[in-house]
C-alpha cells in the first residue's frame, strides 16, 4: 500500500492563555489517503480547525504542538519556515469558510490564481494565465476567459467558494483541507459545490480532509469519519460506521439533534384558530430598498401575500436573498412598505405613523439571527428583557425586577444571569435573552428571523424544544424564517416558500414537503443532505440524472 | 457549568464574595459603570491624586465665586515683589528654592518652596496660579469640545442624510480654522474677559476630530441588529442615540477627549507665548515653562515644577479616561477572574 498523503499521530496542540497551557486538541491520530475523503465532525469549541491550522503550521504564536504530522512521508512540524512554504498551496492547499474574507478584495480572481502558480513554478505570466484559465474551467465557473479578471465582488457567493477551489487547486495537491467549505453557502449552492469537490478527487486522486459540522454534508462527502470533542477524538470510524452504528454517546446524541426532514409527526393546527382573524395579513406586499445614491433601487418582494392565525406557526423558507428577512421585519414595521396591504392584529400598518407602529410593537416581537450582534453589548442582560416593559410603562422598578426574574426563569436562565454582559453567554444561553426580550410584552406575533442559525446543533435541538414548549404555553403565532428546512419541518404548521422577493408555495408541511409542486421546492428539498450516507447516496444520483 | 463553578472559584476571593450575592438584585447599566469604575485602581488614585491637587492647588492663593471669597493661605501673591534670596544659595544662583523633603533643620516649605523668579517673584505662587489657569482652561475646553462634538457627531451619525450632510460641511468648517488664529483674535480683543472666556471660545473650534469620529462609530452602530431590537421595544430616538449607541462609542470619545485636553494645554501655552493667552501679571503653567525654557540649565527649578505639574495633570486625567473606557466596556475583565477562568479550564479539561 501507497503512503498515506497525510498521516497525523499523537497530535497535542495547548494554547498559552494567562499562564496556564490550555489543551485545545489532544493525541489526534489519523490518515488521510489519495482519493480518500476524511472528515472531522464536531461542534464549535471541539478544537476542529485546531487541528487543521496545525496541519497547515498556520497556529497563533501563543501555541504549543507537539506530536507528528506527515505530508508525503515529510515531517511538517518544525519545519523551517522556507520548507512550509514550499509545501503550503503545493503539496497541501485550503478551502476557507469565508471566501469574500479569504479572497483579497483588491486583486482579481485571476491575479490571485496566478500569484499562487508563480510563487510555486517557474512560469511566464501568459502561462500562468493560460492555466489560471483552465482551472476556472474546472470548477466551472462560466465564461471563464472573462471571469478570470474579475474582482471577488463581481462573483456570487458560490462562484466565490469555486475561485477559491480553483486557487487551491492551482498546484495539483495531494492533500485538500476545507475548512466548513459550504457553511457560508445556500443549500442548493452547497450541493453544486459538493458535487464539485467529489468530482476533483476522483479526478485529480487527492486526498480530502474536511471540516464541518454539518452531518448532512459529511454523510453527502466522506469515506471516514473522526468525531471530536473538547479536543479529543471520540469517535473514528468509516462513514457506514459513525451513521449506523454510532458506539460513543456523544455521536449518538450528536446524530440525533440533526433535524431530519419528515421525522416529526405532523402538527396541527386546532381549526377553530383559523376561523379567526389572522394576526398577521399580508396582502400582495411589495417592498423596495429605495435607489440610494446611484445604486438604483431594488425590489426586495414583489406581490407577497400570506396569512397567519392565532397559535400558527409558519415556517418562510428560502435562500439568501429570496427576501425572507425583509417580509419578517417588515411585518413589525421596521421596513416600510410600497404597495400592498400589512395587517398586524387587525391594525393596518402599511401608513402607520410613529405613534401607531409603537402602539403595535407592544403586539409584536422579534428574535434576531445573530445574538451576538442584537443584544447591545454594553447593556446587562437584564436591562436588555426589561427594556420593552419599561418602554412600555407596564413596570418600573421592584415590579420591573420581578418581571425580568419571571422572564429568565420562563426561559430557563439563572436569575442570576440578569447583570451580565451579553458576552459572558454562549452563543445558546444570548439566544434564550433575545428570545424573552421578544416575550417581554406577551406578544400576539412572534418573528423568529433564523435564530438557530448561529447555534450547533445540539444547542439548536434544546432552543427549539424551549420556543415549541413557550409556544404551547403562550399561544403566539409565529412567524418563523429559515433556511434550514429540517428546522423549519419540526416547528411549523404550515410553510410557505420563497424566491427571488416571490412567494413560490405556501401549504401545510405534508404538502411542502412530501409533495412540492413547484419545481424550485422539489429542487431545494433535494439539496438537503440527509445524514445518511447510503440514503444521501440514492437522493443525490436522483437530482444529479433529474439535471442531466 | 462553567458560569457556576467560575463563581465557586471567585467566591474564595473577599471583594467579589458581595458582588455576586448582590447579582441578584439587577444593576442598571448605570450602577454596574459606576461599581467597574470604582474597582479600577489606577484612575481612583487618580481622581483622588486630582482632587487633592485641584483643592491644594485653588486654596493657596484663594478664590472668588459669586462674591464667596476665600484669601488663601500662601503668604505672597503673584504680585509681590519680595527680594531675592541670596543665604544658601551659591552666589550665581540666587532665589534657590528652600523646599526641603529631607529630615534635616531645613525640613519643610521654607520661605520661597519652589525658589524665586529672576525678579524675586515667589515662584510657588506662581506655579499654583498657573495650575488653577491651566486647570481651568482645560476641562473648559475639555467639556465644551467634548459636548459640541458629541452631541454634533452622534446626529449626524445616527440621521445621516441631509442632516449629515449638513452638520459635516459645518464640521469641515471649524476644522479648517486655525486655533491659533482664531484664539490670538479672540484673545485680542477679549483679553479682559479672562481665560475662561478663550477657553470657551478654543473648545468652540476643537471639536471637529472628535465629531468625525464619534460619527463614524455611529455610522457603524447603527447597523446593528441591537439598535433594531431597541426600537421594535419602543425605544425613541433620543433613548436610542444616548442608551443604546452612545456607551458602544465611549471608548473613542474619552480617548479622543484626553487628547484634546492635553492638546489644550500645549494651546494655550502656545496663545499665551504669542501673547493672546493668559495676560500678565497672570500666568499658566504652559506660560512659565515657554518663559523660563532658556533657564533649564542654569537654574532648573524654573523648569522642572510647572513641568511637574502638568505631566501630573496629564497623566492624572489620561488614567481616569482610561478607567471610564474600562468600566463601560464589559470586555474589560479584572485580571483575577480572567486568572480564575484559566485556572477553573485546566482540571476540567485534564479529567
Amino acid at each position: 500500500m501507497s503512503t498515506p498523503v497525510l498521516k497525523v499521530s499523537d497530535l497535542t496542540v495547548e494554547f498559552w492563555v494567562d499562564g496556564v497551557w490550555y489543551p485545545a486538541a489532544v493525541d489526534i491520530s489519523f490518515e488521510v489517503d489519495a482519493g480518500q475523503t476524511v472528515a472531522i465532525v464536531g461542534e464549535s469549541g471541539s478544537g476542529k480547525s485546531t487541528v487543521a491550522m496545525a496541519i497547515m503550521s498556520l497556529l497563533a504564536s501563543n501555541a504549543r504542538v507537539t506530536g507528528s504530522v506527515k505530508v508525503k512521508d515529510q515531517e511538517v512540524l518544525g519545519a523551517p519556515t522556507q520548507l512550509l512554504q514550499k509545501y503550503r498551496g503545493k503539496e497541501v492547499a485550503y478551502i476557507f469558510q469565508e471566501p469574500m474574507t479569504a479572497l483579497n478584495p483588491v486583486y482579481t480572481i485571476g491575479f490571485q490564481i496566478i500569484e499562487t502558480l508563480r510563487n510555486h513554478f517557474d512560469m511566464g505570466p501568459s502561462e500562468a494565465r493560460t492555466r489560471a484559465i483552465e482551472l476556472i474551467t474546472m470548477v466551472e465557473i462560466p465564461d471563464p476567459e472573462r471571469s478570470v479578471d474579475k474582482y471577488p465582488h463581481q462573483l456570487s457567493g458560490g462562484q466565490r467558494q469555486r475561485a477559491m477551489i480553483a486557487q487551491a487547486l492551482a498546484c495539483d495537491p495531494a492533500l485538500l483541507v476545507a475548512d466548513e467549505p459550504t457553511t457560508a453557502l445556500d443549500v442548493t449552492v452547497q450541493a453544486e459545490i459538493l458535487d464539485l469537490m467529489r468530482g476533483l478527487r476522483t479526478r485529480l486522486n487527492s486526498g480530502i480532509l474536511l471540516i464541518t459540522h454539518d452531518m448532512g454534508v459529511v454523510a453527502d462527502m466522506a469515506d471516514e469519519i473522526m468525531v471530536m470533542q473538547n479536543g479529543h477524538t471520540v469517535e473514528y470510524g468509516t462513514a457506514d460506521q459513525i451513521f449506523n452504528r454510532p458506539t460513543h454517546p456523544y455521536t449518538q446524541q450528536l446524530l440525533a439533534s440533526v433535524p431530519k426532514l419528515g421525522s416529526t409527526t405532523m402538527r396541527l393546527l386546532d381549526p377553530s384558530e383559523s376561523a379567526k382573524q389572522p394576526v398577521l395579513k399580508l396582502t400582495n406586499v411589495t417592498i423596495e430598498y429605495p435607489k440610494h445614491g446611484r445604486i438604483p433601487a431594488f425590489v426586495a418582494v414583489e406581490d407577497f401575500s400570506l396569512e397567519i392565525f392565532p397559535g400558527e406557526i409558519v415556517g418562510l423558507v428560502g435562500e439568501s436573498g429570496s427576501g425572507k428577512t425583509t417580509v419578517g421585519r417588515a411585518s413589525i414595521g421596521l421596513i416600510p412598505i410600497k404597495a400592498g396591504q400589512l395587517e398586524v392584529v387587525g391594525k393596518d400598518i402599511s401608513r402607520a405613523s410613529h405613534k401607531e407602529l409603537r402602539h403595535i410593537r407592544r403586539n409584536t416581537g422579534i428574535v434576531f439571527q445573530d445574538p451576538a450582534s442584537s443584544l447591545n453589548p454594553r447593556l446587562p442582560i437584564g436591562e436588555s428583557i426589561g427594556e420593552p416593559l419599561y418602554l412600555a410603562k407596564i413596570a418600573k422598578d421592584k415590579e420591573l425586577d420581578k418581571m425580568v426574574e419571571d422572564l429568565l426563569a420562563k426561559v430557563e436562565l439563572p436569575r442570576s444571569y440578569r447583570n451580565r454582559y451579553p458576552h459572558e453567554l454562549s452563543g445558546g444561553q444570548r439566544q434564550r435573552v433575545g428570545i424573552a426580550r421578544a416575550l417581554a410584552l406577551t406578544p400576539d406575533i412572534l418573528i423568529a428571523d433564523e435564530p438557530t442559525s448561529a447555534l450547533d446543533v445540539s444547542v439548536q435541538a434544546r432552543f427549539l424544544e424551549l420556543l415549541q414548549e413557550l409556544q404551547e404555553q403562550l399561544k403566539f403565532a409565529c412567524l418563523f424564517i429559515s433556511h434550514d428546512l429540517g428546522v423549519v419541518d419540526i416547528l411549523s404548521h404550515r410553510i410557505a416558500v420563497m424566491q427571488n422577493g416571490k412567494l413560490v408555495e405556501v401549504g401545510s408541511r405534508d404538502e411542502i414537503l412530501k409533495h412540492p409542486k413547484d419545481p424550485y421546492t422539489q429542487r431545494l428539498l433535494g439539496a438537503v443532505p440527509v445524514p445518511d450516507p447510503a440514503l444521501q447516496k440514492v437522493r443525490r444520483e436522483a437530482r444529479l440524472a433529474a439535471q442531466h | 457549568m462553567s458560569i457556576f463553578s467560575r463563581k465557586k472559584s471567585v467566591s474564595t476571593d473577599a471583594d467579589s464574595t458581595d458582588i455576586f450575592n448582590k447579582e441578584t438584585e439587577g444593576l442598571s447599566q448605570g450602577q454596574i459603570v459606576l461599581k467597574r469604575f470604582i474597582r479600577h485602581r489606577g484612575a481612583m488614585i487618580s481622581l483622588i491624586v486630582l482632587f487633592s491637587l485641584i483643592a491644594f492647588v485653588f486654596s493657596t492663593l484663594g478664590f472668588k465665586i459669586f462674591g464667596i471669597g476665600y484669601g488663601g493661605w500662601w503668604k505672597y501673591k503673584i504680585t509681590d515683589i519680595p527680594t531675592l534670596r541670596t543665604n544658601g544659595c551659591s552666589i550665581e544662583l540666587p532665589g534657590c528654592p528652600t523646599l526641603d523633603l529631607l529630615p534635616g533643620k531645613n525640613f519643610g516649605l521654607g520661605d520661597h518652596p519652589f525658589g524665586q523668579d529672576d525678579l524675586g517673584r515667589d515662584y510657588f505662587s506662581l506655579v499654583m496660579r498657573g495650575a488653577e489657569r491651566s486647570i481651568e482652561v482645560m476641562v473648559v475646553i475639555g467639556l465644551v469640545a467634548g459636548i459640541v462634538g458629541i452631541i454634533i457627531g452622534s446626529i449626524a451619525g445616527f440621521y445621516r442624510g441631509w442632516i449629515d450632510a449638513i452638520l459635516m460641511r459645518f464640521n469641515d468648517f471649524v476644522i479648517t480654522i486655525p486655533a491659533i488664529v482664531l484664539g490670538a483674535v479672540i484673545g485680542f480683543h477679549f483679553g479682559n474677559k479672562g481665560v475662561l472666556f478663550l477657553a470657551f471660545f478654543l473648545g468652540l473650534i476643537t471639536w471637529g476630530g472628535l465629531s468625525r469620529l464619534v460619527r463614524g462609530e455611529f455610522l457603524t452602530l447603527r447597523e446593528r441588529e441591537f439598535v433594531d431590537a431597541a426600537r421594535v421595544a419602543g425605544a425613541s430616538n433620543r433613548r436610542i442615540i444616548f442608551k443604546h449607541i452612545l456607551p458602544n462609542a465611549i471608548g473613542v470619545i474619552i480617548v479622543n477627549i484626553t487628547l484634546v485636553m492635553s492638546g489644550a494645554i500645549l494651546l494655550e501655552a502656545a496663545l499665551s507665548y504669542l501673547g493672546f493667552g493668559v495676560v500678565a501679571p497672570d500666568v499658566s503653567l504652559g506660560l512659565l515653562i515657554s518663559q523660563y525654557q532658556d533657564s533649564f540649565t542654569t537654574r532648573p527649578w524654573l523648569f522642572w515644577y510647572p513641568g511637574l505639574l502638568i505631566i501630573i495633570i496629564a497623566l492624572c486625567v489620561n488614567f481616569i479616561g482610561d478607567g471610564l473606557r474600562d468600566a463601560f466596556d464589559p470586555r474589560q475583565r479584572r485580571r483575577i477572574s480572567r486568572k480564575d477562568r484559566a485556572a477553573e479550564r485546566q482540571p476540567a479539561v485534564k479529567k
